[in-house]
């Protein structure tokens, strides 16, 4: 059965992640995890004449990565779910257009990566689907310019500001073969605790996060030491700060396992100028599809909880005074044969 | 399971002021002092130049006195718009904050970045249409704010609204 | 002359900071800054007061955005006198011109030339 609890699915057939793409900009690769990625742009611009061209060129590459490393080709694949940031998610639906596949568009701003993989991961489950592509991308210059200010303009930035991830992450699924597996996934709700910052988005999301989790282990009947590892997308570290307090607060034994943050993996605090840590729909994605997952392999990991958390506020939402209202997702990926 | 039993979806038991305060302590504390210092030595040192300027039009081009602050303040934008497309602005405003931001400087790279940023939209919609998206409420809060001085000046100085012709 | 720098650098640094002041403890974004400032400026000189500082600072006082706001009033003060009430229209952007338009100019022309670098 694939309902589970209140807003959870487990899924019985295990579908296999059977390729990943992952794919970042220069900034990224000066950063500890670089070793992790399949590939690393010299350039922002990734030889395209707009920001929002260059996001769509590395969608479509980390798209195609994954497709290749799973030895399929995208004809093969029934449908892809993607989403980004930009308005009317435009990275993923003109990549989509090249890359010509059956096309779900979903939107959870950084909660993409695990929205997307779960939707995915529950096509190809129930048998709607034979292979499913999920996939999200971001672009540090495409966000600024939209929901901030010009990228050249000489604005301080707070200590609480997160610096968006350049990159694309896509993972390809299918019921068989061999590769890591995703076994469950709980859907978040909304959650909107009254924070109105936008420069303060970790604060915004840690609420969020902290819900699905909870919800999380309350419809699979688990406890955190289930995961060697539950890691938040991009909480940084003033919204890891805010989950750890929350958790405390709920009586919800986190320490039982590793806790962490993607935002605060990717880059190098101490060489790197980005506040409190990284953000953005590639963030988690490239995280968990390039890093953990090798670790994975390497039998370091046994059982994670990606739980990807988005801000999702618009730049009208905020100028005419609204809070910030979030959400998380949460994919359980195991090591296995299928 | 040593968790306290949920009912799924019951969610966390904070309410947004309780959250919110445990937010506000959570806040890096934004270092006053540094960023005060740094604002004030960057600021001083761009009005320094002004100054440089100015005396240069006045000394070197016959400017007078009250007429050198145009050219002044048109040298300094060009100066500013130059930093910025030179991808360099930006770089000294994260140091600098306020230091930059204040000065007519900031005014010129408010536009000028917003004119090289949305140039891919066209010169037409994405030049013309969004060069004052950060200037525009400045221009207009001055403007409104200079209107409503000046009706209360005239108030109290009534022998002025019929001219003086 | 010296003094003249030095008092520069004083006043403008001064205003400066009061701009970082508005960011830091009172968490106002820099647009809310500016605009806060440029409306200060138009007060302060419709009370008489931002002349003399410009005698006094120079460049520390016409440098700041404050003197965007000064020079706006001034303008509408200017034809005011000259021409009675419909000066405050008319008159409003005759000082600033020079800014604006050079600010105008330049930008555009910045877009031809460079692209953004992120």
């Amino acid at each position: 059965m694939l309902l589970k609890g209140r807003q959870s699915w487990e899924y019985d057939h295990r579908p296999v992640i059977l390729g990943t793409g992952t794919v970042v900009g220069p900034f990224e690769g000066q950063g500890p995890l670089s070793g992790d990625f399949d590939h690393i742009h010299e350039e922002l611009s990734i030889g395209q004449d707009s920001w929002e061209k260059a996001e769509r060129a590395l969608f479509e590459e980390a798209a195609q990565l994954a497709a290749q490393k799973a030895g399929l080709s995208m004809n093969q694949v029934q449908f892809l779910v993607a989403g980004d940031l930009m308005n009317q998610i435009i990275s993923s639906t003109f990549a989509a257009r090249t890359l010509a596949v059956p096309f779900i568009g979903v939107f959870g701003a950084c909660s993409t990566s695990m929205l997307s993989l779960a939707v995915a991961a529950m096509l190809v489950d129930s048998g709607a689907a034979t292979y499913a592509m999920a996939a999200t991308s971001s672009h540090n210059a495409s966000a600024e310019k939209q929901f901030r200010y010009p990228t050249e303009y000489g604005s301080q930035k707070p200590p609480t500001a997160q610096f968006t991830v350049t990159g694309a992450g896509a993972a390809l699924l299918g019921k068989t073969g061999n590769g890591p597996v995703v076994t469950a996934a709980t859907l978040g709700k909304i959650v909107d605790l009254g924070v109105k910052d936008p420069f303060n988005m970790g604060a915004a999301m840690a609420p969020a996060a902290v819900d699905t989790i909870m919800a999380h282990m309350s419809d699979l009947n688990r406890s955190p030491d289930y995961y060697d590892l539950i890691v938040t997308g991009d909480l940084s570290k003033v919204g890891y700060q805010l989950a750890l307090e929350l958790f405390a607060k709920e009586g919800f034994p986190i320490d039982k396992t590793v806790y962490g943050d993607c935002g605060m993996m990717i880059y190098d605090y101490g060489k790197q100028q980005v506040q409190a840590g990284a953000s953005g729909c590639a963030c988690s994605a490239v995280v968990t599809y390039g890093h953990l997952l090798n670790r994975m392999q390497r039998g370091e990991l046994k059982r994670i909880l990606v739980v990807a958390t988005g801000a999702l506020l618009s730049t009208i939402s905020y100028q005419q005074g609204e809070s910030i209202p979030c959400i998380a997702h949460a994919v359980a990926i195991e090591s296995g044969v299928n | 399971m040593a968790q306290k039993k949920k009912k799924s979806g019951q969610g966390i038991g904070l309410s947004p002021q309780e959250y919110q305060q445990i937010a506000k302590q959570a806040e890096p504390k934004r270092n006053v002092l540094m960023n005060g210092i740094r604002a004030y030595l960057v600021g001083g040192l761009i009005c320094a130049i002004g100054q440089l300027v100015q005396t240069g039009f006045i000394e070197w081009f016959g400017f007078e006195k009250k007429e050198a602050g145009n050219p002044t303040v048109a040298v300094m934008i060009l100066l500013s718009t130059i930093l910025t497309g030179l991808g360099v602005y930006d770089k000294i405003a994260q140091w600098a904050g306020a230091g930059t931001s204040v000065p007519v400087t900031g005014f010129a790279n408010s536009m000028a970045s917003s004119a090289i940023e949305h140039r891919s939209e066209g010169f037409v919609l994405g030049v013309g249409g969004k060069m004052f998206k950060i200037a525009g409420p400045v221009i207009v809060c001055g403007t409104v704010a200079a209107f409503f001085v000046a009706i209360v000046y005239m108030i109290f100085h009534p022998e002025l609204a019929g001219g003086g012709k | 002359m010296i003094m003249d720098f030095v008092w520069a650098f004083l006043v403008g640094g001064a205003i400066c900071l009061l701009g970082q002041l508005m960011m830091d403890v009172f968490k106002l974004t820099p647009p809310y800054t500016m605009s806060t400032l440029v409306v200060l400026g138009a007060i302060v000189d419709g009370l008489g007061w931002y002349d003399p500082l410009i005698e006094f600072a120079g460049a520390g006082a016409t440098v700041p955005i404050t003197s965007f706001g000064n020079a706006l009033f001034h303008g509408a003060l200017q034809e005011l006198e000259r021409n009675g009430w419909v000066g405050i229209l008319t008159g409003m952007f005759e000082v600033t011109s020079a800014g604006i338009s050079a600010a105008i100019i330049f930008s555009f022309l910045a877009a031809l030339v460079f692209r953004p670098k992120g």
